[in-house]
């Protein structure tokens, strides 16, 4: 489609680079014999032409592009695994949850269990679904032999599908500079048959540690050009936490703030609607989920995705009950 | 000693371990700036100048002079731009194999911020500004513009700015974020240090000089034109700076405003755009790119102008299509606002946003494309003197063209998912702002200097200045398109693969040659002043010109026209000449002019003083300054003696003396 829209292009820019050429050799003073014509500044038909033919290009750029964007939408599952193979309806996709940290990769496998930093895999053929954050600034998730990138924004969730069809072990790195360790902030990306997969992830178990809340903490801190490591084990509800930014003990999930927002905030709890809710700091000791609040909710706001924008719940929604909550705890 | 809480009170956070002692660059580099300070401070006490530069240049409304200053700031800020580039061509020519270049992080990181910062603020915005300022005034036959004293304030804010960037070379450090500053990594809680603050603050204090300038434009371009001079009649370089001045007017206070909640994030612990209580970074996004897109506009526009004055100059020809000329650079400036998004499809705005963005911006394209087709069909039965302004100008339309190409690949967002932030992107900016915005600036240098001094730029230093330049450019460049297919990102400071390294060091020996252009375009100036009796212009019209700013004699006397000229078509100068215009030699009058002021001074010095207790959170110091500053501003309103009349027989004496020189060359 580059290539496409590319000579689209070059049907204007290669006349206009030789016709200036041409004119600026032509029309030199030296060569008296050129015509000057010192009054000639306006043709109608001319300047039809160098509005109109730019436009028509453009116009047909445009179409291509309005489809080219739907089609090639990181946030929508793809539907074929290469030209002419559809993706197996009873095939399910497997899940990446990644986030960039300072400065380093990690990648969670919650079909697995595994996780793994600064070292990826996955296997041939098989639709990738990733779900990208990060822990503090911004980074920009690129693996250039896979798919496009996509923006790792700390509290905010993106989305990418895409699928390996070689194998191979490619490169894959952080595209948006993200401070002191950026130049490090690589990693490589294994692309395996099935049984080699199934042998990345035995490994990555056998490898034997657990990325606890505390494990993730001592990770999280900065560190640069960090080796590839494993963790045979994780905790299931960790990427909630690091996306809700409350991994560190004693602070409150995003997503449970906007639950109780939409619930009608802390007073119409308070106010007896039937739901007691404590409201534990430390989730250590919260089990409740969010669930029956939403139910309840005095004020119903739409909790789905902005449509279009794929990403949580604005949080400008959650600024007055968050101020309202500090205030209150001290 | 002082005790720590008196020293904190005294210093805010700023002590002697601020002075950067540890590194070897840095001190080398501010021991032959301190020389240099030292030897031309030193020159200009020697031979006496300092009261000739305050009271004829530093205090000066002068539209004319105010332009030219800003001129040397550009050209002066470019050498600093470019001492960055060369920086980091050379660390990623080397940083190969293991070997960590020789910049670490801390100071390659601050080496590109500053270079983006610098290029675009300080020297793309001076250059057009300058070249808007000198000559948007005499084209359209006015006097000055409509508010000189502001003028003069404007250029000492931005000068301002300049000296708050630079200080933090010395002093602390500069931001470590990129040009853009983009939260959370601009945040306290990230950048704790001084950089972000003297990023925040020097663009703030540059920022009302330039916010004021454009307002200062547009009333002079609308209030001030001369009799007859209807808009469809004003010359095209005055079209394109009335229409950069709108942009500045609508995206400055937007930049404002944006700096402004981060500063009271970093100041005041406000959530504007941190991670949590609400605050989002991609708000900031949005904003920043808002103020940003208008500003390549900004920057491009009056260009597209001084392209249009040198194509029918140099052709000798009536500008092909005047009128859709026109609408095109209307139709850029209003489509400006409409693309911001481009700059990050990445950000998951979903399909359509994207689409809708990508394709407003291919839209643009249209009347880009247009006014090359015009200067084409400019060229087209005309005779073409390839001399140094036409020669920039050509060399842009062959180069521009390749970056519009590269811009449209990079608008169709399943493209810029792959190329976004990549070494693509860089090349193609630098495309578009060296062979749009620099060449433009030269061309409008080469083109304007005989008017501004009275005799013509030394050509012989001039084309190898521009051949270095252009054939510098695609050696810089064009390697870093081929980097950016490659998948290679920006602002990375070492690399693994060795195969990359060649292409690095084709672009470094481009930057070289550019470096050589640089100089040559010195020597150029300087040996133009030394042999300027050999290229002096009497008639004040060396080009065979078209528009007002030729009638005058060079350099214009101080009143610009003796009497106001009355405008019969376009190319006002061109319709008089063939006419038989005779310029009249008696029955001249006292004029009726502005008096030079220090307030824009003493406010802008103020000013950068209150920026810099900011950054350093000195508050008494800041408090002081602001206080002052409203207090002089004030003052400067109860200053009634600002005009004069340029007396009679002066008048008489200098225009009899452009009648003795005209007859003498005739």
């Amino acid at each position: 489609m580059v290539l496409f829209s590319t000579v689209l292009m070059l049907l204007i820019i290669v006349p206009v680079m030789a016709l200036t050429v041409l004119f600026a050799w032509r029309y030199r003073q030296s060569n008296t014999e050129a015509e000057y014509d010192p009054d000639w500044d306006h043709s109608t038909q001319l300047e039809f032409i160098v509005w109109a033919a730019p436009l028509l290009i453009i116009i047909c750029l445009g179409a291509l592009t309005w489809m080219g964007t739907h089609l090639l939408d990181p946030y929508r599952p793809i539907d074929r695994i290469a030209p002419g193979r559809a993706v197996a309806a009873n095939q399910t996709p497997l899940e990446v949850d990644v986030v960039a940290l300072d400065w380093k990769w990690l990648f969670i496998y919650p079909q697995y269990g595994v996780a793994t930093v600064n070292d990826m895999a996955a296997p041939m053929d098989r639709q990738i679904d990733f779900h990208i954050t990060a822990s503090s600034v911004m980074n920009s998730f690129y693996i250039p032999a896979l798919a496009g990138q996509i923006y790792a924004m700390p509290a905010m969730e993106t989305r990418l599908h895409a699928v390996a069809n070689k194998p191979g072990t490619f490169e894959g790195f952080s595209a948006n500079y993200s401070g002191a360790g950026f130049s490090g902030m690589h990693f490589k990306f294994h692309s395996l048959d099935a049984t080699g997969f199934g042998k990345w992830i035995a490994a990555a178990k056998a490898q034997g540690g657990a990325l606890t809340r505390a494990a993730y903490l001592d990770l999280e801190k900065p560190s640069e050009n960090v080796a590839p490591r494993a963790y045979g084990q994780v905790d299931q509800d960790l990427y909630r936490r690091i996306l809700n930014m409350c991994v560190a003990p004693g602070t409150m999930c995003m997503d449970r703030m906007i639950a109780i927002d939409n619930a009608g905030g802390e007073d119409a709890m308070h106010a007896g609607k039937g739901m007691p809710m404590p409201m534990p700091m430390d989730e250590h000791a919260a089990a409740p989920a969010s669930g029956p609040l939403q139910t309840g909710a005095a004020m119903p706001v739409k909790a789905a995705p902005l449509q279009g924008a794929g990403l949580p719940n604005p949080h400008l929604l959650q600024t007055h009950l968050m101020a309202a909550s500090r205030r209150s705890q001290s | 000693m002082l005790s720590p809480s008196l020293q904190k009170f005294l210093f805010g956070r700023f002590t002697l371990d601020a002075l950067p002692i540890h590194e070897p660059i840095l001190v080398v580099t501010f021991i032959a700036v301190a020389l240099g300070g030292i030897a031309v401070l030193g020159a200009i006490t020697y031979f006496r100048l300092w009261g000739y530069l305050w009271r004829e240049w530093f205090t000066s409304v002068d539209h004319k002079k105010i332009g030219v200053m800003y001129m040397v700031l550009g050209i002066i800020m470019l050498l600093r731009g470019f001492a960055d580039a060369i920086m980091m061509r050379l660390q990623q020519a080397i940083a190969f194999g293991g070997s960590q270049g020789y910049l670490p992080a801390h100071h390659y990181d601050q080496v590109f911020t500053a270079h983006g910062v610098i290029m675009i603020f300080f020297v793309a915005m001076p250059l057009v500004t300058g070249l808007m300022n000198f000559a948007v005034p005499l084209q359209i036959g006015a006097r000055d513009v409509s508010f000189p004293f502001l003028n003069n304030f404007s250029f000492w804010m931005t000068v301002g700015g300049a000296v708050i960037v630079m200080i933090s070379l010395f002093v602390g450090e500069f931001a470590r974020t990129g040009w853009l500053a983009y939260p959370p990594l601009s945040e306290l809680r990230y950048s704790p240090d001084v950089g972000v603050d003297y990023y925040i603050w020097g663009l703030q204090v540059a920022g009302v000089g330039t916010t004021l300038s454009g307002i200062n434009l547009i009333a002079t371009i609308v209030k001030l034109r001369a009799p007859g001079m209807t808009m469809m009649r004003m010359p095209v370089f005055t079209w394109t700076a009335l229409c950069t001045n709108v942009l500045i007017v609508a995206a400055f206070p937007v930049l404002t405003a944006v700096l402004a909640l981060l500063s009271l994030d970093r100041y005041l612990g406000t959530d504007f755009f941190t991670n949590t209580m609400g605050g989002n970074p991609m708000m900031y996004v949005n904003l920043i790119w808002i103020w940003g897109h208008p500003e390549v506009y900004i920057l491009i526009l009056p260009l597209f102008g001084v392209y249009s004055e040198v194509t029918a100059t140099f052709t000798g020809k009536k500008l092909f299509g005047y009128t859709s000329m026109v609408y095109a650079t209307v139709c850029i400036t209003i489509m400006s606002y409409l693309v911001w998004l481009h700059h990050f499809f990445t950000m998951g705005s979903g399909a359509s946003v994207n689409s809708f963005f990508g394709i407003t911006t291919m839209i643009i394209s249209i009347p880009t494309g247009a006014k090359l087709f015009n200067w084409l069909f400019t060229m087209y039965r005309g005779r073409i003197r390839f001399e140094l302004p036409m020669m920039w100008t050509i060399a842009f339309m062959l180069t521009f063209t390749i970056g519009g190409m590269t811009g449209v690949m990079l608008a169709i967002p399943p493209a810029d998912f792959v190329l976004h932030n990549s070494l693509f992107l860089i090349a193609h900016f630098h495309n578009v702002i060296i062979g749009g915005v620099l060449f433009g600036a030269f061309a409008g240098i080469n083109y304007w200097f005989p008017k501004v001094f009275g005799f013509r730029l030394d050509p012989r230093w001039g084309k190898a200045s521009f051949w270095f330049w252009v054939v510098g450019f695609y050696f810089a460049f064009m390697p870093l398109y081929v980097l950016g297919l490659m998948g290679v990102t920006r602002r990375l400071r070492v690399f693994d693969d060795p195969s990359l390294q060649i292409w690095f060091v084709i672009a470094a020996f481009g930057a070289a040659l550019i470096a050589l252009g640089i100089l040559c375009f010195l020597a150029q100036i300087f040996f133009s002043i030394l042999n300027r009796e050999k290229l002096r212009d009497v008639t004040g019209d060396p080009w065979g010109g078209r528009t007002l700013e030729w009638s005058t004699s060079s350099p214009p006397p101080a009143y610009n026209f003796a009497f106001t000229p009355v405008i019969h078509d376009r190319d006002a100068w061109w319709d008089m000449k063939t006419r038989g215009y005779v310029r009249p030699l008696s029955g001249f009058k006292p004029i009726h002019m502005p008096r030079n002021t220090g307030a824009g001074v003493i406010l802008a010095a103020l000013a950068t003083v209150c920026g810099i207790a900011m950054i350093w959170y000195v508050w008494w110091l800041a408090a002081l300054s602001f206080v002052a500053l409203l207090a002089v501003a004030i003052g400067h309103t109860f200053n009634y003696h600002r005009d004069f009349y340029f007396p009679q027989e002066d008048v008489v004496r200098i225009e009899g003396e452009r009648t003795k020189l005209l007859t003498q060359g005739a």
